[in-house]
């Protein structure tokens, strides 16, 4: 196999390391190409901030390991398929799939999780766990093992002709726009509200705050509603373009913890900075380190923890 | 550590009383000899998971050929052990001794997933464990690692994609980018096609690959963008296969670069994919309009008895329970007679919905490869790409 690919147009040599066995590619990369990688890289930075964004608060706020994340994204996701061919409409699948997803959430937290708080984590690691083998056969039972596609709503189908062969789909720039908004509407609640106060306040020294009188038991079940119905909107808004289907919230699990440690436990600026650092380093890992690029997030998770023990952003120890 | 074990006498004698009493009971854990006990068939696939779908329709369609036999096999009954392999190989080699050693089951059916049916066929060949692949292509299966106990109804990985190598040259496509996933399967999908065509003159541009299972696309869309090739040959399957079609579209890409790709592209995630796949060409021993009487009769059986339409996966599930049958009858129903069942799978020629099919010296199948193309929400038979391929079985000793 060739490892020096000839490129069609001049441009920018952008990388250049040994490349007799395809580690790397020399690859000469054009402007415009490099601008299409940087827009996919970003945009799949957006997503996985706004899946680890349920992930962030209740991990670093509640202290609770949910391993159920991504089995809540994957549970989001049927729901829109369902919902949308249901109803028809896709938005109504966003509002039904959030609202329902935070009424579970408010429900396992009555139930389960309220049980957890100040456990080992390796007793929060059995419960969520068991709760991903339950989530899973439920949705099998509910929605079966088959593979289904989400239409975009209405009047975001279109694509965008980037170059004279490539387009992008419109659908997509929908949600790095939904996910700028969604992050903006976390920060503004954190920082700006009373609610944001408490929380972060619990999150600094629960002791402190529970002897000011702040009843935590209703806090932390919202809190927890908030994270699950998060990762449920993770699920919906992605679902046209990530298609639906068994197994579809593995990867996501691992990709929003790494997000959440390499941002700092707790930090939701860090999670964007993280989420967005595991975009490029995943979009250009394919292009140019195709046979280690598996390998490369993990590299730059333990190397930013080197630098920062605990993660960009993060003041917190678990 | 140390514990003392304390023997009182009640539990010596409770322990005596308990042993007298097995040795007069009749045995009940004799060897099924008796030509009435049923056979068990271990079915070790993926139940959950990316694959979820593809081994149910395996399942479905054994399970259809026993019903149409009135639920037994060359005259024997037949039970079922099931064991979801999760298309993972670190624990294929437990899941497959857990049916072997504890389960005992007289023949195995799995897998879909290459490198966890790998794992199996070494378990097969170390306890000499009757076993049929019903889909995972590993070259080496019915290769390097080929065995007389191992048959295969579906096909090798070189043998679904050495025909669309000329197929493409000869319809004029000289420069290809070719993209799968960095695993067993995908390397020998592309190396099959490569090799032929290679040799007819064409030029690979280059190879992309991705981690498996991961489907995030879009960086490879804009490199493949950026080469410009005549056209695309993909392997992808299952959840992936779905969202690689409807993101090749999504690009734009199907306009100016022809995608085409193994049989699998667009074998079971037609309906998922919509418009996205129309047009595209594929090779695989199946077309979903083929009108041989027996793939009629299949399709009509199947929709009746699952109420979805059957594939490919449901077709090599099927012709794994008649070729054991075939196997069985012959060996007048005992399963431990290997030597004789395993003269009859060898020699077997079974009239498949696929078109003929019969079986190498390595236990691979010998069948026709079709052209299809994605027309009316199915793989329509477009030509023969190339008819009674053979696996060359490079490395089998028994070949």
């Amino acid at each position: 196999m060739d490892c020096r690919v000839k490129p069609g147009n001049d441009g920018l040599l952008l990388l250049s390391l040994a490349p007799n066995d395809c580690f790397a590619r020399i690859i000469a990369m054009d402007l415009v190409t490099l601008g299409i990688q940087l827009l996919n890289a970003i945009q799949y930075g957006m997503v996985l901030f706004l899946v680890a964004s349920g992930l962030t608060l209740v991990f670093g706020i509640l202290g609770v390991i949910n391993l159920a994340h991504g089995a809540f994204y994957m549970l989001g996701a049927y729901l829109a398929y369902w919902i949308a061919a249901y109803t028809g409409s896709f938005w109504i699948a966003v509002v039904a799939g959030v609202a329902i997803a935070f009424v579970i959430g408010m429900l396992l937290e009555t139930v389960f999780i309220r049980r957890l708080y100040g456990r080992d984590h390796l007793a929060q690691v059995l419960l969520s766990f068991g709760l991903i083998l339950v989530i899973d056969e439920v949705r099998q039972l509910l929605f079966g093992k088959d593979v289904h596609s989400v239409l975009p709503p209405e009047g975001l189908r279109g694509a965008i002709q980037l170059t004279d062969n490539l387009s992008y789909p419109v659908y997509r720039l929908a949600i790095c726009g939904f996910c700028l908004i969604a992050a903006a509407i976390i920060f503004l609640v954190i920082t700006r509200t009373k609610i944001g106060m408490i929380v972060r306040a619990g999150a600094e020294n629960r002791e402190m705050t529970r002897t000011l009188g702040i009843n935590f038991d209703t806090v932390n079940r919202y809190v927890f509603a908030v994270g699950i119905a998060l990762a449920a909107l993770g699920g919906i808004v992605v679902a046209p373009v990530s298609t639906v289907y068994p197994g579809m919230g593995d990867g996501m699990l691992i990709l929003s913890f790494v997000v959440v440690v390499l941002g700092g436990i707790g930090s939701i600026g860090g999670a964007a900075i993280g989420a967005l650092l595991i975009g490029l380093t995943d979009t250009f890992g394919k292009v140019f380190f195709p046979s280690v690029s598996s390998v490369l997030i993990y590299v730059l998770m333990a190397a930013v923890l080197l630098w920062r023990p605990n993660g960009i952003l993060g003041r917190r120890e678990i | 550590m140390s514990k003392i074990i304390k023997v009182s006498r009640r539990t010596l004698l409770s322990g005596a009383a308990g042993a007298a009493t097995l040795a007069v009971t009749p045995r009940l854990f004799s060897p099924a000899i008796a030509q009435n006990a049923p056979l068990k068939v271990g079915m070790m696939l993926p139940y959950t998971g990316t694959y979820a779908k593809l081994g149910q329709f395996i399942d479905n369609g054994f399970k259809l050929y026993v019903e149409q036999k009135g639920g037994k096999l060359g005259g024997r009954a037949i039970e079922f052990v099931q064991v979801d392999d999760e298309s993972k190989p670190e624990a294929a080699t437990d899941n497959m001794n857990r049916l072997v050693g504890r389960e005992k089951a007289d023949i195995v059916i799995g897998t879909v997933h290459s490198g966890v049916a790998m794992a199996m066929v070494k378990v097969a060949r170390d306890t000499k464990t009757m076993m049929i692949i019903p889909n995972a292509g590993a070259n080496d299966a019915t290769g390097a690692l080929c065995s007389p106990n191992v048959f295969r109804t579906s096909f090798s990985n070189w043998q679904a994609t050495f025909p669309a190598g000329k197929v493409m040259f000869d319809a004029g496509i000289k420069n290809v980018v070719t993209i799968t996933w960095r695993y067993t399967a995908g390397a020998e999908m592309i190396s099959g096609f490569t090799e032929n065509f290679t040799k007819s003159g064409g030029k690979i541009v280059e190879d992309l690959t991705l981690p498996f299972p991961e489907v995030e696309f879009q960086a490879l869309l804009t490199r493949i963008a950026t080469l410009k090739p005549d056209a695309v040959f993909s392997f992808f399957a299952g959840g992936g296969a779905v969202k690689f079609v409807k993101d090749y579209a999504a690009a734009g890409l199907n306009k100016t670069i022809p995608l085409y790709g193994a049989g699998f592209l667009t074998d079971g995630t037609i309906q998922a994919q919509g418009e996205a796949a129309n047009g595209i060409k594929t090779t695989l021993h199946y077309a979903d309009n083929l009108d041989n009487p027996a793939n009629l009769a299949f399709l009509k059986a199947f929709k009746a008895k699952t109420n979805m339409d059957g594939d490919i996966y449901a077709v090599q599930g099927f012709d794994a329970a008649a070729l054991y049958d075939i196997g069985l009858t012959a060996a007048g129903g005992d399963a431990k007679a290997q030597d004789k069942m395993i003269a009859a799978m060898g020699a077997a020629k079974i009239d498949s919905p696929r078109g003929p099919l019969s079986f190498n010296k390595a236990h691979n199948p010998i069948q026709n490869i079709y052209l299809r193309e994605v027309r009316n929400g199915r793989n329509e038979m477009v030509s023969i790409a190339q008819a009674n391929v053979d696996d060359p079985a490079r490395g089998c000793k028994m070949a």
